[in-house]
Parts: structure tokens; C-alpha cells; sequence
């Protein structure tokens, strides 16, 4: 299995509060790692690393190494621009720009110095329909995005997200917004979505990450805790503190 | 107070209903056996009528747990126990039929005297109830010793198993006439042999439960 991101004694901090205790870890190209957690464990922490969102919190201190391809993204002269292309991301809350739709898709490419109407075309036909949204919205592309129901406006931020031919999509509790017919259909897409792309997902929804990850890293108080293929997280974890967790015993 | 009142008591009223669907096994098993042995074919019948009982109580609990899947989305831990209680819950059902076909063997043998007094067989019985009801025991207080005890128990049962075996096929040889309730005898001797096994599932299920896997030994 190709090794997609190599972590290795990663340690972050907010000012003097360490948010993030060495912390060691693979994730897998092509499969879909959920991350989970009580609140403030760090998860959302961690996964902001991965594309360096957190050098924009002023305070932040980060050392040991994180690999994306061989490359060690916190070292001197990455290039942090192609490495956020590279690597995208998905909020929890669907955040379409007030714009129309087909502006929503085209605007990273156009930033990435797309001029190319047809291809742009390309892009936002290619992107719709591997959201499974085209259908949907082929005859409103030029309608504000703020329009479409909370899950098509989930869609299209992944869309949006696809549209500068990313690798990696970080997705920070991508569906806790969105109803369950919604998060059915999102959950859908990621199974498809790892045939292309390697998924990082944080979420609190324990079936949800029972569902649709390949592997699963629980986090506490700043550590992972465990990281194992799900199944096994979920069937029958090592560490008491993951069973406890899971079960409901805190958290 | 616990973190996951609802879980727990749920958890708890499950583990009762199996308590109680052991102690009527158990007993059971013991009044299959007196029948055979003392020629109570009341006990008999009674015995057979009551399987019902047993089917229910199987059901009620299955209902219990699926219910509990459903709404309680048991994970790790959790979910084990409620897989292991519903094998474990058709392994009891299970034993109760082959205590309803030791009763129909004793109304078969109703209106004739035995060939020789039983000795083996309720030995066996006896070895094979004590087996169930400590399998549940183990099961219901996580006791993983005694679950392999258990386990391991059942070569003794299937040795006796194999003298009763050779001591009827030698009533067979030396006379014809006594082959009828040899043969009798012989499937009475495997109903008890099939229950000991079905002892045996649930002690692995008990280690399934507690640890995920199925290692005994």
C-alpha cells in the first residue's frame, strides 16, 4: 500500500498549550482514514497540518516532520501554494463563495491561471459529475450557489475542491451539517471519490466512521491513541482507551 | 451514576433473560434424563409441550438484541456481547430440542422394561448440564478459565461417549434381540454428546466476547 503522508514526532503547539503530542502515523494513498476523538483532542489540529492551515493561526509552533510524497512539507522552501492544490480541503459547514455555481468551480483553476473557456467548461462538467450534482444543476450553472439546498452546497465545495485536480481531500466533519439523506449521499461519494483521491476525514459520528473509512486513527488529549484498519477499531480495538471511547463510556 | 444508563440497564435485562433461559435448560436436560431414567412419561410429555417455552424465550431475547443493535449501535466491546448472545441464545434453543427427542425416546420405550439399568447415560447428562449452566456462568461473569475449562471438559464427555458406544454395539453382537434398544440408547447417548458440543460454542463465544478471537488453549 503506498504511504500517501509519513508523520513522524509531530509536536504542535498554541503558544504554551501543546495541542499536538508526538505524534506518528501513515496515511495511505487511495483510502479513506477517518479521524476521531472527543472534542479538543487535536484531530481537526492534525488535519490542518496536513496542508499547513495552521501557519496561518498566529502562535503556532510545529515541529517534527510530516511527509506528503517523500517531501517533507515543513522544510525549507516547500512550496506551501502547490502543496495546498495538492492537498484540498472541505469544511463543516458548506461554504460556496456568493457566487454562481459555475463561478464556485472555476475560480481555483482560474486563480491557478486557467483562461481557457472550454477548458474551464471541461472543469466544471467533470467536477459536477464526479459529485454526482451535474444532473442536478447543469441548467442553473449560472445561478448564485447560495441557492442549492445545504447538500448540494456541501457537493459543490467538494466540487470545487476536485477542480484544481488535488490528491488529497481533507474533509473537517464534512456532513454534521447536513440531513441524513444528504450525508448518505456525501457518504456515497467518498467511496468513489478513493478510487481517485486519498480522504482524510474528521468526524463524530462513529458510524459514520465505521462506514465509509478503510482505516481509523483515534486521538486523545493531543495522541493518537490507536490507528488500525476500522474494522478492527470498531470490532475489536487494542487499547482500552479506544473501547472506551467507542463505547461511550466518555467522551 | 454510569456514562450510558440506557446501554446498561438494556445490557443488564438481556443477561438476565439469558440467566433465566439457562436455569430452565438446565433443569430441563435434568427432567429429560429422570424421565428416561424413572419411565416418567408424564415428565415425558411435559418436557415436550414445554420446548415451546423454550422457543419463546429464545425469540424474546433476539428481539432484545436486535433491538438493542438498532437503537443503541453497539460498538467493539459492546457489539461482541450482543453477537455472542444471540449464537449463544440458539445454542441453548437448540439444546432444549435434543432434550425434547430424549423425551420422545421415553415414551417409545413406555410400555417395555429396559434391558439393563442406566448408569452412563445419566453420568453423562449430568457432566453434559454442568457444562451448559457453567458456560453461561463463565459467559455472564467474564470468566475466561472457566470458559476453557469448559471447553476442554467436552473430551471427557465424548469419551464416555465412545465407551457407551462400544458397551451397546457389544449388546448388538452377542444378542439381535436386545439391537432395538441399543440403537435407542446410542441416539440418546449423542443427543447428550450434541449438547456438551453446543457448550462448547458458547465458551467461545464467551472468548470471542472478551477478547475477539476464538483462541481456546
Amino acid at each position: 500500500m503506498e504511504s500517501k503522508f509519513e508523520i513522524n514526532e509531530l509536536n504542535l503547539y498554541y503558544g504554551s498549550f501543546q495541542a499536538l503530542k508526538d505524534i506518528g502515523m501513515i496515511i495511505h494513498g487511495n483510502k479513506i482514514t477517518a479521524l476521531i476523538g472527543p472534542s479538543g483532542c487535536g484531530k481537526s489540529t492534525f488535519l490542518r497540518t496536513l496542508n499547513r492551515m495552521n501557519d496561518l493561526i498566529p502562535g503556532v509552533k510545529i515541529d517534527g516532520t510530516i511527509k506528503f510524497d517523500g517531501g517533507d512539507i515543513y522544510g525549507k522552501d516547500y512550496d506551501i501554494i502547490n502543496l495546498r492544490k495538492k492537498v484540498g480541503m472541505v469544511f463543516q459547514k458548506p461554504n460556496p463563495f456568493p457566487k454562481t455555481i459555475y463561478e464556485n468551480i472555476v475560480y481555483g483553476p482560474k486563480i491557478h491561471g486557467e483562461r481557457d473557456k472550454s477548458k474551464l467548461d471541461q472543469i466544471v462538467e467533470r467536477t459536477l459529475k464526479e459529485v454526482a450534482l451535474w444532473e442536478e444543476v447543469k441548467d442553473r450553472m449560472h445561478k448564485p450557489a447560495l441557492g442549492l439546498s445545504g447538500g448540494q452546497q456541501q457537493r459543490l465545495c467538494i466540487a470545487r475542491c476536485l477542480a484544481v485536480e488535488p490528491e488529497v481531500i481533507l474533509m473537517d466533519e464534512p456532513t454534521s451539517a447536513l440531513d441524513p439523506v444528504a450525508t448518505s449521499k456525501i457518504e456515497g461519494l467518498l467511496e468513489e471519490l478513493a478510487e481517485k483521491y486519498t480522504i482524510v476525514i474528521v468526524t463524530h459520528n462513529m458510524q459514520q466512521a465505521g462506514r465509509v473509512s478503510d482505516f481509523t486513527s483515534f486521538f486523545l488529549s493531543g495522541k493518537v491513541i490507536e490507528t488500525d484498519k476500522t474494522k478492527v477499531i470498531f470490532s475489536n480495538p487494542s487499547d482500552k482507551k479506544t473501547e472506551d471511547y467507542i463505547t461511550g463510556r466518555f467522551g | 451514576m454510569s456514562a450510558r444508563p440506557q446501554m446498561e440497564h438494556e445490557i443488564s435485562v438481556i443477561t438476565n433473560d439469558l440467566l433465566e433461559m439457562t436455569e430452565l435448560i438446565d433443569e430441563t436436560i435434568r427432567n429429560a434424563i429422570k424421565s428416561l431414567k424413572e419411565k416418567d412419561s408424564d415428565l415425558a410429555r411435559e418436557i415436550i409441550k414445554d420446548d415451546e417455552k423454550i422457543d419463546d424465550l429464545e425469540d424474546e431475547i433476539k428481539d432484545k438484541c436486535l433491538k438493542f443493535l438498532a437503537t443503541q449501535q453497539p460498538l467493539a466491546g459492546d457489539l461482541r456481547f450482543m453477537i455472542s448472545v444471540m449464537q449463544m441464545v440458539r445454542d441453548l434453543e437448540r439444546i432444549g430440542d435434543h432434550c425434547e427427542d430424549i423425551a420422545k425416546y421415553t415414551l417409545r420405550f413406555e410400555n417395555e422394561e429396559y434391558m439393563k439399568e442406566l448408569i452412563d447415560i445419566p453420568i453423562m447428562a449430568d457432566m453434559a448440564a454442568k457444562m451448559v449452566k457453567n458456560s453461561i456462568d463463565a459467559f455472564v461473569n467474564k470468566d475466561l478459565r472457566l470458559a476453557r475449562k469448559v471447553w476442554k471438559a467436552d473430551e471427557e464427555v465424548d469419551e464416555l461417549f465412545r465407551n457407551i458406544y462400544d458397551e451397546l454395539m457389544g449388546f448388538i453382537e452377542r444378542d439381535a434381540r436386545k439391537a432395538n434398544q441399543s440403537v435407542m440408547f446410542l441416539f440418546i447417548a449423542a443427543h447428550l454428546e450434541r449438547i456438551a458440543d453446543y457448550s462448547t460454542n458458547i465458551c467461545e463465544e464467551t472468548v470471542f466476547a472478551m477478547e475477539g478471537n476464538y483462541v481456546m488453549e
